[in-house]
C-alpha cells in the first residue's frame, strides 16, 4: 500500500545533494574557529556554503547568521530589535495576527516579562494583513514602535504578505520578516525587499533538520541570546554545525519547481470541489505559495480527519498547533473570520518538490470516504 | 477486529492494546484528554490527565507498533462527569465519577465514535472479563478479586458490553507489571492512579469547597437539637464519625456517626452507630448489563462501594426501581452510590441508590 505526503510545508525530504553533502562533511575533522590546517578546511567549505545561502537570498555573506533553527532565528531577531528599541525608549512590538508561534510566543514574552507592549495587525478575510491598520499605527505611533515582524507568506495559509508595502510604511522602524515558508518557493531578495532581518530555515527547502539562518544586516549590532565563544558576529555564539550548513547550502542551491507544484496543488484544489461541494479553500483568492492548500471541510473534526488519512496512508496536518496533544482552533483561521467549529475543520495538504500527480490522485481516492466517515464520527 | 484501544498512559492500558495486536486485531491507540487545563507532571500517583501521562501512553503506543492519536474529551468529561459529581454533592449524595467516565465516555462517547468511524470496539485495560454465553455478551469479575473493577463498569449496557473488550481480566496485577517489563514497556512500574483524577491534589473537601463555597449550617441530632456546625454539608459522607468537631457529648459518652445529609437546609444529622443500620436499598435509572431484572425476587449479592464486599441479597425490579434486601444488615450507606447486583461473578445489574432505610 502506498503511504503518501501530503505535509512538506512540515517539512520535506532530505534533497540528495544535501544528503551527500551532510554525510561527507561528517566525516571530516576540524572546528571552523580553529586556526589550524584542520580547522581551516572545515572554515573553507562553511564560508563557500555562506556565500551560497547569501547569493539565494539576494543577500551579502556577512549578513547571513547560523542558527539551529528559524525559532531561534526568530527569537534573536524580535528580541534584538525590540531590546535595541528600548534602549531608545521605544516599548511598542508590532505583529500580525497570523504569525508562526515562533513569533507569537517571543512577542508575548516580551510583553510579559520586559514590558513590551505587542500590538496586532490584523488580516482580512483573504488572510492579508490590514495594511491601513498600519499606516495609522505607524503615522500615530512611530516613535514609539521598537520593532515590527509580518510574516512573508503564511505556514497554513500559504498567503503571501506585502512586505514591500510594509517596509515602505515602517520608514526607519527595523522590519523582520519570518520567510521560512517562502524561500525557494517564490522570488525572494532580501536586498529588494528592504527588511532589517530575515529568517530561514533549512529544512523547509530540502535540507537537513536542526540549521537555520538569520539574516540581518552587518550595521545592527543587537543583544545576543546565546554568549559564548563569539561565533556569528557575536550575536550567536556556538561551535558552527558544518555539516548542516554545507547540506543547507546544498539544499538551497537546487531548483525548486514551482510551476510544477503549483500546478498539482491547483489540480488537487480543482479535484476536492469536484468531490466535496460544501468544501472550501482558505485564502483562495489572495497570492499565495505554490504548495499549500488549506481546505475547509464542514461538519467535521480535524483531528479526526488526520487520523482516517493515517488510516488511509496519508499524511497531512492542520498546520496549527497543538496544545497537550490537542488541536486547538487555528489563530490564522480564526483571524480570517472563521468560528472555532470552522477552523477545527480545517486540514493543511502541502506538496513539494518530488510530490506528483499520482500523490494528488491517491488522497483523492480516499479524501471522499475520509469526509464522509469523518462527518458521521462528528459528535460535538 | 479493528479496535480503539483507550491508553491512559499507565501499566493497565499498555498491556491491554499489547494483548489486543498479539490477539490478531487491528488496533490503534487513543488517549483521551479529560482536563481543559491539563497539568504537566504527575503530582503523587493520582489521575491520568497531565501531559505527563499522554507522553507516557505515546511511547508505549510506539513501543506495541500502533498507531497513536489524542482526542479531546474535555468538554464531554466537563459536562459529563464533573458537573455531575458536583451537582451529586450539593444534593447531599456521594457519587463516584469514575463509573460516570465510564458510562458517558469510555464507552460512550468514545465507542460511539469508534463505531462511526468503522471500528468494531474499545480495549481497556480495566480488570474484567466478558463472556459469550446463552444470553449474548455478559460482563464478570476479574480473576484478581482485589483489582477487579467489574463495579464501576456496571453502567454498561448489552449494547455497550458488545463493543467492550477487556484483555486483563485473566491475569493479576502482578503478572500484568511483569508482562509490561517483558515486553519493555517503560510504564511496567509506574504506580497506580487512586484518587479522583480531577482533583490533583487528593483533597476532595478543599475541591469541593472551592467550587460549592463553604456555608456554615448545624450539625444536629435525631431530635432536631443542634449540637454543632459545619462547614459545608458536602464535605461529610454518611458514616462518617471523625472530624465533626462535636463538642457537647452524648448521654453515655458513645461516639456519634453523619446519618443523613439535607442539602437543602444545609444541616448534617447525626446519631448512634446502630442508626446507621440500613437492610434495604433502592437504586434509580437501573442498568440491565444482561437480561433484565424483573418482579421475581432472586437471590445474589450486591455490592455498594468500588471495593466493598460483596453482601447477600435479595433483589428485584418494582417497574421503576431495583431494590435490594440485604440478610445482615449493613452500617451507613450513602445515597449516590451504585448498587451492584452480582449472580455469582456475572453483572446482571446497577442502579443509583436514591433511598436507604
Amino acid at each position: 500500500m502506498p503511504s503518501i505526503y501530503v505535509d512538506h510545508a512540515a517539512t520535506t525530504p532530505l534533497s540528495p545533494a544535501a544528503f551527500k553533502a551532510i554525510t561527507s562533511q561528517l566525516q571530516e575533522l576540524g572546528n571552523p574557529s580553529s586556526l589550524h590546517t584542520h580547522g581551516r578546511a572545515t572554515r573553507k567549505v562553511l564560508e563557500d556554503a555562506r556565500e551560497a545561502i547569501a547569493r539565494e537570498v539576494g543577500s551579502l555573506p556577512s549578513e547571513v547568521i547560523f542558527t539551529a533553527s528559524g525559532t531561534e532565528a526568530n527569537n534573536i531577531a524580535l528580541k534584538g530589535l525590540w531590546w535595541n528599541g528600548k534602549a531608545q525608549g521605544k516599548k511598542v512590538v508590532v505583529i500580525s495576527a497570523i504569525e508562526h508561534h515562533a513569533i507569537l510566543d517571543p512577542a508575548q514574552w516580551l510583553e510579559n516579562h520586559e514590558g513590551a507592549e505587542v500590538v496586532i495587525v490584523p488580516v482580512d478575510v483573504h488572510g492579508v494583513i490590514d495594511l491601513a491598520f498600519l499606516k495609522e499605527l505607524i503615522a500615530n505611533r512611530s516613535h514609539e514602535i521598537a520593532v515590527i515582524s509580518i510574516m512573508h507568506s503564511n505556514n497554513e495559509t500559504g498567503v503571501l504578505q506585502p512586505i514591500h508595502e510594509v517596509v515602505t510604511l515602517a520608514g526607519e522602524i527595523p522590519v523582520h520578516t519570518d520567510a521560512v515558508q517562502s524561500f525557494k518557493k517564490v522570488p525572494l531578495s532580501y536586498k529588494d525587499l528592504g527588511v532589517t532581518a530575515l529568517t530561514l530555515s533549512a529544512h523547509k527547502v530540502g535540507g537537513p533538520l536542526g540549521i537555520g539562518a538569520l539574516i540581518l544586516r552587518r550595521a545592527y549590532e543587537i543583544p545576543a541570546l546565546l554568549h559564548g565563544g563569539g561565533q556569528e558576529r557575536e550575536i550567536r555564539s556556538g561551535t558552527l554545525n558544518a555539516p548542516s550548513i554545507v547540506a543547507f547550502s546544498a539544499a538551497a542551491q537546487e531548483r525548486y519547481p514551482s510551476t510544477d507544484v503549483e500546478q498539482l496543488r491547483d489540480n488537487f484544489i480543482q479535484a476536492v470541489k469536484a468531490a466535496i461541494p460544501d468544501a472550501y479553500i482558505n485564502g483562495e483568492s489572495s497570492q499565495r505559495l505554490p504548495g499549500i492548500v488549506n481546505v475547509t471541510f464542514p461538519g467535521t473534526q480535524s483531528d479526526i480527519l488526520l487520523l482516517l488519512l493515517d488510516n488511509a496512508q496519508v499524511s497531512a496536518s492542520t498546520g496549527s498547533a497543538c496544545s497537550a496533544g490537542v488541536h486547538e482552533a487555528s489563530h490564522v483561521l480564526l483571524a480570517m473570520g472563521h468560528t472555532e467549529a470552522t477552523a477545527l475543520s480545517s486540514l493543511r495538504f502541502s506538496f513539494g518538490a518530488a510530490s506528483t500527480q499520482a500523490d494528488v490522485d491517491f488522497v483523492m481516492s480516499v479524501l471522499p470516504d475520509v469526509i464522509a466517515t469523518g462527518r458521521a464520527a462528528h459528535i460535538k | 477486529m479493528k479496535l480503539i484501544a483507550a491508553m491512559s498512559g499507565g501499566v493497565d492500558s499498555a498491556v491491554a492494546a499489547a494483548r489486543a495486536v498479539e490477539a490478531g486485531h487491528e488496533v490503534i491507540g487513543v488517549h483521551l484528554a479529560l482536563a481543559s487545563n491539563p497539568q504537566k507532571y504527575r503530582s503523587g500517583a493520582r489521575g491520568c490527565c497531565t501531559i505527563e501521562d499522554s507522553h507516557d501512553a505515546r511511547r508505549a503506543a510506539d513501543v506495541i507498533g500502533i498507531p497513536f492519536y489524542i482526542w479531546d474529551m474535555a468538554e464531554e468529561f466537563h459536562d459529563g462527569v464533573v458537573e455531575d459529581f458536583l451537582a451529586e454533592y450539593s444534593a447531599g449524595r456521594t457519587p463516584n465519577p469514575c463509573l460516570r467516565c465510564n458510562e458517558k465516555i469510555k464507552f460512550a462517547a468514545v465507542l460511539d465514535r469508534a463505531r462511526a468511524m468503522g471500528y468494531d470496539g474499545v480495549v481497556t485495560g480495566h480488570y474484567a472479563r466478558t463472556q459469550i454465553g446463552p444470553d449474548g455478551k455478559t460482563l464478570h469479575r476479574a480473576v484478581d478479586h482485589s483489582k477487579d473493577q467489574s463495579y464501576v463498569l456496571s453502567v454498561l449496557t448489552v449494547e455497550q458490553i458488545n463493543g467492550a473488550i477487556f484483555p486483563l481480566g485473566d491475569t493479576t496485577k502482578v503478572d500484568i507489571r511483569a508482562e509490561a517489563e517483558r515486553r519493555g514497556l517503560a510504564v511496567a512500574q509506574k504506580p497506580d492512579s487512586h484518587d479522583i483524577c480531577f482533583v490533583p491534589s487528593g483533597d476532595n473537601a478543599g475541591w469541593l469547597r472551592d467550587r460549592l463555597g463553604s456555608e456554615v449550617g448545624p450539625i444536629v441530632d435525631q431530635d432536631g437539637n443542634k449540637i454543632g456546625e459545619h462547614k459545608g454539608a458536602y464535605t461529610y459522607t454518611i458514616g462518617q464519625r471523625k472530624g465533626l468537631g462535636l463538642t457537647v457529648p452524648t448521654a453515655d459518652g458513645s461516639p456519634r456517626f453523619v446519618l443523613k445529609i439535607e442539602p437543602v437546609t444545609n444541616t448534617v444529622v447525626v446519631g448512634a452507630r446502630e442508626d446507621l443500620a440500613i437492610t434495604t436499598m433502592r437504586g434509580e435509572r437501573p442498568v440491565w448489563c444482561g437480561p433484565a431484572v424483573d418482579s421475581t425476587p432472586r437471590t445474589g449479592f450486591v455490592q455498594v462501594r468500588a471495593h466493598g464486599a460483596a453482601l447477600r441479597c435479595s433483589y428485584y425490579f418494582d417497574g421503576s426501581l431495583l431494590i435490594a434486601s440485604l440478610e445482615e444488615p449493613l452500617l451507613g450507606l450513602a445515597t449516590g452510590q451504585a448498587m451492584v447486583i452480582y449472580d455469582g461473578d456475572r453483572v446482571v445489574a446497577s442502579a443509583t441508590i436514591c433511598e436507604t432505610q
